[in-house]
């Protein structure tokens, strides 16, 4: 699969470097290129220097030809809005956005984005640890 | 009306202070709280210190009542996202998004938000109506209708000069509306009327058939 991912965090770097090592071709767009030093010297897949919510920067990503968009930026709105472009202009079969904010999260679900809040992910997961041990 | 301004820059003080002497209700979003203090101690509570891409924040300041929405930040995408929540959460009917991108005024469009001001065109079309030799001026765009008023200065050089309206080949959808001589006054144009060498001829006509307008009184 092509895999266009916004954002080389933590997330985004790990993400894109475990999909190169399932050989998906990946493609990490960031507006800071200090930020790619967290993808291991391994990695096969291409490093470009961009903001994802201008759509010529995806153009160059290869936005036009992917099977999935991912945007793992830190920004709620950045993430919101590059995926409704990816959506809406360039028509990618999948599209995922992380939203931190749950009630945000829950509004652009019901719009029709395929949304993960890690907020909510993450207190739910901790919540089954903390009463599983009581 | 109610109208909640997003962002209390440069452009969202000014644009509070001119909707609140024209006596609307008016409020603004601002996320730094020295501003929003700056703008308190100026002009009293109109100033609501949050995150207007909060639909909690939102909430809190009685967005399900408001007339407008307008977000005014310096991002894109942030604005984008309030006119969202403003739209989907609590049903504002009008919704008004300043873009730095001009690219993203389609995209916001097709998302819902219902005008969108960039400063790049609003430049853009002052300095097409600066520069007399333009040949073309946007005038006015009415999105509902999907028309543009537009403006047309016929050239001395133009092959159109001397034919009547109706031998002109202009596209079906496209209509002369007005006629300003070079000299004398204005005049609704007939089928017979013949275009003279610096006439200026306002039209309307769907964005898609612009050109064909553009060349048919043009001549080219």
């Amino acid at each position: 699969m092509k895999v266009l991912i916004m954002g080389c965090g933590r997330v985004g770097a790990r993400l894109a470097s475990l999909l190169d090592e399932d050989g998906h071709e990946v493609t990490v767009l960031d507006n800071d290129v200090y930020s790619f030093r967290r993808l291991p010297p391994t990695f096969n897949g291409a490093a470009l220097f961009g903001n994802g919510i201008d759509q010529e920067a995806l153009k160059k990503g290869g936005i036009e030809e992917v099977d999935i968009f991912v945007a793992v930026t830190q920004g709620d709105n950045r993430n919101v809005m590059s995926c409704q472009i990816a959506k809406h202009i360039f028509n990618v079969p999948r599209v995922m956005c992380r939203i931190y904010d749950p009630l945000r999260e829950e509004m652009y679900s019901a719009l029709g984005l395929e949304t993960i809040s890690p907020t909510k992910v993450f207190a739910q997961l901790l919540r089954e640890k903390v009463e599983g041990e009581g | 009306m109610y109208i909640i301004v997003v962002g209390g820059g440069r452009l969202g003080y000014n644009l509070l202070k001119a909707l609140l002497n024209e006596g609307h209700e008016v409020l603004v979003l601002e996320k730094d709280p020295r501003i929003c203090k700056t703008i308190t101690d100026e002009m009293g509570s109109v100033c609501h210190r949050g995150d207007g891409c909060e639909a909690a924040t939102l909430a809190e300041v009685g967005t399900g009542r408001a007339d407008m929405l307008v977000a005014v930040t310096g991002d894109d995408e942030d604005n984008l996202v309030s006119c969202q929540v403003a739209k989907h959460k609590h049903n504002v009917p009008r919704t008004i998004a300043r873009i730095r991108n001009p690219q993203n005024a389609d995209l916001f469009k097709k998302l819902g938000v219902d005008v969108t001001v960039s400063a790049t065109d609003i430049i853009l079309e002052a300095i097409e109506r600066e520069v007399p030799t333009h040949p073309l001026t946007h005038l006015l765009t009415l999105d509902e209708q999907h028309l543009v008023m537009i403006d047309v200065k016929v050239s001395p050089e133009s092959t159109s000069i001397g034919k009547a309206v109706k031998d002109l080949s202009l596209p079906k959808e496209s209509k002369l509306v007005l006629i300003i001589p070079g000299e004398g006054s204005p005049q609704v144009p007939s089928d017979a009327t013949v275009l003279k060498a610096n006439d200026q001829i306002i039209a309307v006509t769907p964005p898609e058939t612009e050109e064909a307008l553009k060349a048919a009184l043009r001549g080219k």
